[in-house]
């Protein structure tokens, strides 16, 4: 469904006067999607999780560059091919209640969605009504502004505005922070669901918990590259089964395991380093990281770039 | 000990109550965790007891004194989004300087960088300022810190390593925590003891319409 290779992305931004400088934030990333597949995005905030999900949907701001492919459907996604696709056979599940206009009702904001996806005015209310009704939100909840729905009912307002429509390609962008445990499980229920239905879903996230629970694979990002692609079940069997020493870290940071945390931070995108973009936080660099970026390698039916794995 | 007794509040007299008589309690040093689910009040029972928002009816004490009206509150609360949390025309060598001055040790603890104190905070992500809204709520004057799913947006390497500081700190000055979130295995990490919302005492709250 979804094939993204050698994906870069680069800011031009005027640093003082008229003298430009470049910001790569997103490196080298390779991702692969399948249909009836929900595939986890999980990495650190800045770590190009977000990019990733408005590069395919082409809503970057002007100034970004984008090099390498991105594949849906077999065909090459152009920049006019996502402006027709974009809405209609790839919704973006967005990050915050921001993403709404706070001057319009959230109802017809949904069923604006339907709409534009082609179903008529009839249809479009009755969709609206249905996908209310499938995420437990109360019809009275379609006369409310946005700043009047509290957090968890926003989320579902969402991704009601990506399930109203028929996409194949659903992107989900952190759709379930700060939301009670039943409403997480529901949410990623529903998008478990859409993928059995045949749909492509990438579920974007920082809660490898949450992700764990619906996901066939989890792609782990680090400093805008794909660190590690492994299939979910090897998050359960404990660090040792998973491969980058990143992913390992995060296993071991999870509040139900050691809660502790890997010092340091992700190397800024105006000063990347020419080796290995973990190589000043892994327990296991040599000289070798430091000179050449690792190449992603298959490992035991997953991904890597490491030398070490 | 903080105290909140038969608190109540809601936004005018023909709104629905969003806090109906709830009595809470918070001993220094100690850990209480605050589930339930969203459109509870938790939010709003921080704000509370933060002194940011006065309650309809009921007090607020802390060491039996009333929240002071004016400099440093002994209640820090820290919000979910730090971007919404510090001011956007403020560089954040200002922002960190709001309160007091956090020590080089604490800034080294949560990793702060030295060059982000030049920059604004559209600059930062929001893992990077929410230790800034750490750091600038540990301050001498804080003896009770409310973490409103302080760490929710946040990776499970960020999260570990915010919690460790706060942790220590608390142990180290005998802060009482009150920690708001929807994750169980963290409030079982964190906490002495939980209070899961709608609280058994309160009735019905919610809007019937």
């Amino acid at each position: 469904m979804l094939s993204v290779r050698n994906l870069s992305v680069t800011f031009t931004l005027y640093a003082v006067g008229l003298t430009q400088r470049e910001l790569t934030v997103i490196t080298d990333l390779d991702l692969d999607v399948a249909a009836g597949e929900v595939m986890a995005v999980v990495g650190a905030s800045g770590s190009g999780k977000s990019l990733l999900a408005h590069a395919v949907l082409g809503i970057l701001p002007p100034n970004a560059t984008v090099s390498g492919e991105i594949h849906f459907k077999g065909d090459l996604l152009t920049p006019a091919r996502q402006t027709a696709l974009r809405g209609k056979e790839i919704a973006l599940i967005p990050q915050s209640v921001n993403y709404l206009d706070p001057l319009a009702r959230v109802g017809p904001q949904v069923r604006r969605a339907a709409y534009l996806n082609g179903q008529n005015k009839r249809v479009a209310t009755e969709a609206q009504a249905r996908v209310f009704k499938r995420y437990g939100l109360a019809q009275r909840v379609a006369q409310l502004f946005p700043f009047q729905v509290s957090g968890g009912m926003a989320r579902r307002v969402l991704v009601s505005t990506a399930a109203v429509g028929h996409a194949d390609l659903l992107i989900a962008d952190e759709p379930t922070p700060g939301l009670h445990p039943e409403v997480v499980q529901e949410t990623l229920r529903h998008l478990r669901e859409l993928a059995d239905e045949g749909k492509a879903v990438v579920l974007i996230t920082h809660d490898i918990e949450a992700a764990l629970q619906v996901a066939d694979k989890v792609a782990v990002f680090y400093a805008g590259t794909t660190v590690e692609v492994a299939p979910a079940a090897d998050f359960a069997k404990g660090a040792t089964t998973l491969r980058h020493p990143y992913t390992q870290a995060l296993w071991r940071a999870l509040p139900q395991h050691e809660f502790v945390a890997l010092p340091g931070a992700q190397p800024s995108p105006d000063a990347l380093p020419p080796g290995c973009l973990f190589a000043n936080r892994c327990p296991l660099v040599t000289p070798a990281c430091q000179t050449a970026r690792p190449a992603l390698r298959p490992l035991r039916s997953g991904l890597v770039r490491c030398i070490h794995a | 000990m903080l105290k909140g007794e038969q608190l109540a509040f809601r936004y005018g007299a023909d709104k629905p109550w969003i806090l109906h008589q709830i009595d809470i309690e918070i001993a220094p040093g100690e850990a209480v965790g605050l589930s339930g689910p969203s459109g509870q009040g938790k939010t709003t029972l921080a704000k509370v007891l933060a002194g940011y928002i006065k309650p309809t009816a009921g007090h607020v004490t802390v060491a039996r004194q009333p929240l002071p009206i004016r400099g440093y509150c002994p209640v820090q609360l820290i919000f979910q989004h730090p971007e919404l949390a510090v001011n956007p025309r403020w560089r954040i060598d200002q922002i960190l300087h709001e309160g007091f001055s956090p020590p080089i040790a604490l800034l080294d603890a949560l990793s702060i960088d030295s060059n982000w104190l030049t920059r604004w905070p559209h600059e930062l992500s929001g893992g990077e300022l929410q230790r800034l809204a750490v750091a600038r709520a540990l301050g001498p004057g804080t003896h009770y810190l409310i973490a409103d799913e302080m760490t929710a947006m946040l990776d499970a390497n960020t999260q570990a390593q915010i919690w460790q500081v706060v942790l220590a700190h608390a142990r180290q000055h005998h802060l009482g925590l009150l920690v708001i979130s929807h994750e169980a295995p963290l409030i079982k990490r964190l906490c002495d003891r939980v209070i899961n919302l709608p609280f058994p005492t309160a009735p019905s709250i919610l809007p019937t319409g």
